[in-house]
């Protein structure tokens, strides 16, 4: 019987008027079905094998390191593991409930055994974050702990120092109390808990990441446009022209391409600055005074131009691949129809160069946001990011668990746009060469 | 075939004898000019000494690849040249190795260290090795007249115009913003721990915000002075004075209100080496070897057995002694750096610095 299901098998089986029991079998006598699943699973596990190494490689160079990251973004057990007692106490008792002194005893004991492990740092810095200025209080009190402590505890600890009856070091010590907490999430949207525990916005002098999000992300639509703009005739010049001149052309893209990067950005700050080339010629030229040479770097708009030269190829090539491969006589065609040159290039050309435009789009953006180094030197106050941030927490401030949730937020952002992107236009348009 | 066998494994096990003999001590340090001064005063003798190999490893900032390395419980490295604040607080965290400040050789006098070190040199777990001041420079062609002296002058663009190039952190700026408001030097902190004196010091700022160009790394202050992109800089002396002697650059320091930092010697607990690191650093931190090293580079050393031995720069003319961040009248207006207060405050002063420098 040909199956039903599988109309192939039907029209194989009956062209070869082999119908015997409803089964092909191979020249050895097994199912022809059988032969074939198990040739192509020897296929398919030779092809993974073959992928392995890479996709190992990834697994522990990317996606390990990058979820540890994560992790810490929500994860800080600085004070909930190395202080258990108190801890413990504030899992028994609810929110509001006043100190009493097996709370104290229990704070005394825990920075007793934390001074003599010297872990007690670790606990001040994670108080830190939430209530900057308490760090010492711990490493002091831990000092003087060492010595020796007697009850009664609370008189004991407040000799010490009077802020240990501050109502909010006992808000902070209890939101610390679990090694998970969501406020570098808050603290990285410019949020932070009152006393009570509930969310407000921080003190305005204090708030910084919000508007840093916001100009990263329009910092880099901006160089994605420009980016567009430049590379869009450059791309459509290289793929039209002659092979030998277009050769030439490839060679003078790809060249900034292969140059270091601090190269490039220091060139930009020769050429840039207000003592710098371009100032010194329009000065020559009779254009602006000497005294009023222009500000052209160490702000925004030094940041757009070095990142617009420096991402510019990830434009062009994409642009390239795709324009090569666009048949000039469909353009020729619509000419011949009645076209105006810029109907053909608006109506036919345009649209067949999207998929190029979208890869490079896509890689323009996503590098830009995520860059670092050029907004560091030539971004001044104006054009810093937030990567720049997120390395400060990473280098200065040392406080890893606020830049992953920088850096959390800012991938979240990244793939949000990546799925409206393929929402809009669609992945599978997408073409990098 | 096996004869092949045999040899390559009896040469491999002499090469591992081999290492295990040759002791090592792996310096992780900040490269540049200061580890190449490192090399000369501490490495090169040291290694003679005692046939111990020094392996040098720069890093951006040594604290860095010790936390990362402490973090992931792998430790490489065996002595970490790191700023007071970082070793203050890793000691706290219990990363670092706690030394005896008795067992430090004492000065050639017989001075123990614990009274020969310049005080805050002797941490608990670290010792310092050098003083380093940040400092203003200017351009002395742009001022010939009547030059600039103080840290109140920085600020004022009528008298003395042109940009002026500060570093793009709270630490290093808001210290002078206060000192030219006409604080004193040892009451910086104290002012800076209230809001009051931290609006104070904004404000201070704000009177020049518009004239200033941020530079994030050590070199770009004497580039910007030497490029005539500003008129005056902050930056580390040392670099002012590589460029001053070692390039001929017409810059001039001014001392008043330098804000004095150290770098310190560090031992991770759980080091490779841990014996050869400590003897490293006791022979490192030494009268003499602390002395050597100002031949090579402008930063004070921290004992103060060593400042009489100070002699010539490398070029064999200058006198090294005027150019110490440690000389006595360098000091009198000094900011010294205070880890406890930059512990508890930076991360907070620099979210504060940072919103600051956004609102335009």
């Amino acid at each position: 019987m040909p199956n039903a299901i599988d109309p192939h098998a039907a029209i194989v089986t009956e062209a070869g008027g082999l119908d015997q029991g409803g089964t092909l079998r191979t020249a050895d006598g097994q199912p022809l079905k059988a032969a074939l699943a198990r040739s192509s699973r020897r296929a398919r596990r030779r092809a993974f094998l073959l992928v392995l190494p890479l996709l190992l490689f990834v697994l522990l160079t990317f996606v390990l390191p990058i979820g540890q990251m994560l992790q810490r973004s929500v994860k800080n057990d600085g004070f909930s593991a190395n202080m258990p007692q108190i801890s413990a106490w504030f899992a028994a008792n609810p929110r509001g409930t006043p100190p009493d002194e097996a709370a104290w005893a229990a704070l005394a004991g825990d920075l007793q055994a934390a001074a003599e492990a010297r872990t007690i740092g670790v606990v001040g810095t994670r108080v830190n974050y939430d209530m900057p200025g308490t760090r010492s209080l711990f490493t002091s009190a831990g000092r003087q702990i060492r010595r020796g402590i007697e009850p009664p505890y609370r008189e004991a600890l407040l000799a010490m120092d009077e802020d240990w009856a501050d109502p909010k070091l006992w808000s902070v010590m209890r939101e610390a109390s679990s090694a998970y907490t969501a406020n570098f999430y808050l603290a990285a949207l410019d949020r932070t808990r009152d006393d009570a525990g509930n969310i407000v916005q921080a003190p305005e002098q204090q708030r910084i990441y919000v508007t840093l999000f916001q100009r990263t992300f329009w910092l880099s639509l901006v160089i994605t446009a420009t980016t567009f703009l430049l590379g869009f005739p450059i791309a459509h010049l290289l793929a039209t022209l002659p092979m030998r001149k277009s050769n030439l052309l490839m060679i003078l893209v790809l060249l900034p391409f292969w140059t270091s990067l601090l190269v490039r950005t220091t060139a930009w700050m020769v050429l840039l600055q207000q003592q710098g080339v371009v100032n010194d010629i329009l000065v020559w030229l009779g254009v602006i005074g000497n005294n009023q040479r222009l500000q052209m770097i160490f702000n925004q708009t030094g940041t757009i131009i070095a990142m617009t030269h420096i991402l510019l190829p990830f434009m062009i090539l994409p642009l390239y691949s795709v324009m090569r491969t666009i048949n000039p006589s469909y353009v020729r065609a619509a000419r011949s129809l009645g076209a105006t040159s810029w109907t053909a290039f608006r109506r036919i050309y345009f649209p067949q160069t999207l998929p190029g435009l979208g890869a490079g789009a896509l890689l323009v953006f996503i590098l830009a946001v995520g860059y670092y180094i050029t907004p560091a030197l030539v971004g001044g106050s104006s054009g810093q990011l937030i990567s720049n941030l997120i390395a400060m927490h990473m280098t200065q401030t040392l406080n890893w668990s606020m830049a992953a949730a920088l850096a959390t937020l800012l991938l979240v952002g990244v793939l949000i746009l990546y799925w409206v992107y393929d929402r809009l236009v669609g992945i599978d348009n997408l073409k990098l060469g | 075939m096996k004869r092949l066998l045999i040899l390559t494994t009896a040469l491999c096990g002499l090469g591992f004898a081999a290492q295990a003999q040759n002791k090592e001590v792996n310096v992780v340090s900040w490269g540049g000019a200061y580890e190449r001064s490192q090399v000369e005063a501490y490495n090169i003798p040291f290694a003679k000494q005692t046939g111990i190999k020094v392996n040098m490893i720069a890093a951006d900032n040594p604290a860095t690849p010790l936390k990362a390395q402490v973090e992931a419980g792998n430790i490489t490295g065996d002595v970490f040249d790191i700023e007071v604040s970082d070793a203050i607080r890793l000691c706290d965290e219990g990363a670092l190795v706690e030394i005896d400040p008795a067992t430090l050789p004492p000065a050639p006098d017989g001075t123990p260290a614990a009274e020969d070190f310049i005080p805050g040199a002797l941490q608990d777990c670290a010792v310092a090795n050098i003083f380093w001041g940040t400092v203003i420079a200017y351009d002395k062609t742009k001022f010939p007249d009547n030059p600039p002296t103080t840290a109140a002058d920085f600020f004022d663009l009528e008298k003395f115009p042109g940009k002026r190039g500060l570093p793009k952190n709270p630490k290093r700026t808001l210290y002078l913003a206060l000192i030219a408001d006409g604080v004193a030097p040892d009451q910086i902190y104290e002012t800076l721990d209230t809001p009051e004196g931290v609006d104070r010091a904004f404000a201070k700022l704000d009177s020049i915000k518009d004239s200033v160009v941020w530079w994030e790394a050590g070199a770009q202050p004497v580039q910007l002075l030497a490029d005539g992109e500003v008129t005056m800089a902050t930056g580390y002396n040392g670099r002012f004075f590589d460029a001053m002697v070692g390039e001929g650059k017409p810059f001039e320091i001014i001392w008043d209100g330098q804000y004095m930092d150290m770098d310190m010697f560090a031992i991770p607990k759980g080091s490779p080496n841990p014996e050869a690191a400590l003897e490293y650093l006791k022979f490192a931190t030494d009268t003499q070897r602390l002395a050597d090293q100002a031949k090579y580079i402008a930063y004070g050393p921290a004992r103060k057995s060593s400042a009489a031995l100070v002699g010539l720069y490398q070029d064999g003319k200058t006198q090294m002694a005027p150019h110490m961040p440690t000389s006595e009248e360098h000091m009198k207006t000094a900011v010294m750096d205070d880890p406890e207060f930059w512990a508890d405050h930076s991360a907070e002063l620099a979210e504060r610095f940072n919103a600051w420098l956004a609102a335009n």
